[in-house]
């Protein structure tokens, strides 16, 4: 077959990839999007496999079945609330696999006896580095989400200081093997310490820093297939790495400003130190509770109500009562509205899929900035597992470690609704002041059980 | 500089604004499929690992590793799409919900 076949379709494969992240801009165009990736795709693999250096077929195929058959069971059984655990799985087997593409043009240079140097040998090594510092990193980060580690963030003195100090080694051992060729130790020590790197650098961050976690991982995913574009002179890999990698930037930059971290924390990868809890005692403060049926009266005779989910509602896998119960008030002529904050998830729009999955119309899911100047008008706010991200501490108080984070103004609402199990205090560990507030009435129960009680109790006062 | 690699660096140069102005415009809404669908999009390094794997010219350790690596980036491509169609079929319209 000759070349101006496989070149033709890695040209269309590169647009395709391209108007595939263009039409993911609204919901309306996304899943063609998703059609002109897998198009893009399917040019890709087919041009590549008719290549005249490709002699062998059998192991390739049997990779893609082995390869098909694991993921296509995690597409499918993967619960929503899981999605952020199988996207870290797969930042590990992509970078993976980069980093495993680098190993391999690295000894096939050696076996044909002129070991890489120079330009290709950069490639090679930021192909190796970010690759298998992301694979641990990611496993990292998946044991984090799914628990299976300590979700606190390890820390112990002088660990900036070690991390360093193994970086330092890892870029000469780099740059030795970039100069010249070298002995044989050399690049498999290299590949030591880039996968020990990617452990070291999880430890010190906390389970709730996660979503930017991953979508710096993700970032880091896609440099390191650009790199193997160089590596390889393949274009097309350079624009889907590059493509990736700025996708994963700006998710990442997007979750620091949700937190209120600064832009060099996400460089260095050194976040994490301002969550250690600065855990103050619950507070004596005088609070109202409400039962179930004060709240329907309420809820009956409000005209907009905007529900503040957070992950906590996904935990109690409460987002199908809250569609009965907006659906339910709806039927009444209540407005119902959702408020999502950027970082009420476990990875960036992680709530809209959850609330999407619960069958609520994206239609009245409203971002932070869209609905925060509307809370003065709305008659009630419902607070549902949802806490740092509307604690007006981070407005005022200097001190709290959340300063500065931008937050939704539930206590603007006439009146707010916080549906909680007990007063204990979320995981940045910090008092939320809004519980105190003369409008505020607290829910105190399960939060399935409790919006399940207040359907039961609005369809009792027909 | 061969002029190889200087084409190289001008496809990046282009792309990563290219990939910032798309990301940024990208809904909100999104950001989730959004996450896995660039995963799946650069799974299309199965390609570079294709080509180690299959070349006949690769010693056995090469060829090893490019297997190993066409399996992963398969896991990626098959699971990103698929999971990220599942979550986009699950955004819908008011009209389209069932009333």
């Amino acid at each position: 077959m000759n070349d101006s076949f496989w070149q033709a379709a890695y040209i269309i494969a590169a647009l395709c990839v391209v108007l595939s992240i263009k039409w993911l801009n609204s919901p309306v165009t996304a899943r063609r999007g998703v059609l002109a990736g897998e198009f893009g795709m399917l040019l890709a693999v087919v041009g590549t496999l008719l290549r005249h250096e490709i002699v062998s077929y059998e192991w390739i195929v049997i990779a893609f079945v082995a390869g098909a058959a694991v993921g296509a069971p995690l597409a499918y059984l993967m619960p929503m609330t899981s999605v952020p655990q199988l996207t870290a799985l797969s930042h590990a087997f992509g970078a993976l696999a980069a980093a495993l593409v680098g190993s391999a043009e690295y000894f096939k240079d050696v076996a044909d006896g002129h070991p890489t140097t120079g330009f290709k040998m950069v490639a090679i090594v930021i192909e190796s580095l970010l690759g298998y510092l992301t694979t641990t990193a990611s496993v990292m980060a998946f044991g984090k989400l799914q628990e299976i580690v300590p979700t606190r963030p390890l820390t112990y003195k002088g660990q900036n200081f070690v991390n360093l100090l193994l970086f330092a080694f890892a870029a000469v051992l780099g740059v030795w093997m970039i100069m010249e060729p070298t002995p044989g130790w050399v690049f498999p020590t290299f590949t030591a310490l880039s996968l020990l790197f990617g452990v070291l650098l999880i430890l010190p961050i906390g389970g709730g820093d996660m979503p930017t976690v991953i979508a710096l991982l993700n970032s880091y995913a896609g440099a390191a297939c650009a790199a193997m574009g160089f590596a390889l002179e393949n274009r097309l890999l350079i624009i889907a790495g590059a493509l990736n990698a700025s996708s994963g930037f700006i998710l990442s930059v997007i979750m620091c400003k949700a937190m209120n971290r600064s832009f060099t924390n996400v460089l260095f990868g050194a976040f994490g130190q301002a969550q250690t809890a600065t855990a103050s005692a619950a507070s004596s403060k005088p609070v109202r509770s409400a039962t179930a049926e004060d709240a329907a009266a309420i809820l009956e005779s409000a005209r907009r109500v905007v529900v503040i989910p957070g992950y906590g509602m996904a935990v109690a896998q409460a987002q199908h009562k809250m569609r009965e119960l907006s659906d339910v008030l709806g039927k009444r002529g209540v407005q119902v509205d959702f408020a999502i904050h950027p970082v009420a998830g476990r990875m960036p729009g992680h709530m809209n899929v959850l609330l999407a999955e619960a069958d609520i119309p994206y239609d009245r899911l409203h971002e932070m900035e869209d609905i925060n100047p509307d809370f003065p008008e709305v008659d009630v706010a419902l607070v549902i597992g949802a806490n740092d991200v509307v604690n007006p501490v981070a407005r005022h108080d200097k001190n709290s470690p959340i300063y500065g984070m931008p937050i939704l103004d539930a206590d603007k609402a006439h009146t707010v609704m916080i549906i909680k199990r007990s007063m204990n205090p979320g995981f940045a560990g910090i008092d939320n002041e809004l519980y105190y507030l003369d409008k505020t009435l607290m829910l105190f129960g399960d939060a399935k059980g409790f919006t399940g009680e207040i359907i039961k109790a609005l369809s009792a006062n027909k | 500089m061969s002029n190889e690699i200087e084409i190289s660096l001008y496809v990046l140069v282009l792309a990563v604004p290219l990939g910032l102005e798309l990301v940024r415009r990208v809904s909100p809404l999104l950001h989730t499929p959004l996450m896995s669908l660039t995963n799946a999009i650069s799974a299309i390094s199965v390609v570079g690992a294709i080509l180690v794997a299959g070349n006949g010219g690769s010693p056995l350790l090469s060829k090893i590793l490019g297997t190993i690596a066409v399996m992963f980036a398969t896991i990626n491509i098959v699971a990103g799409f698929l999971i990220t169609d599942r979550m986009l079929k699950m955004f819908k319209k008011k009209e389209t919900v069932s009333k």
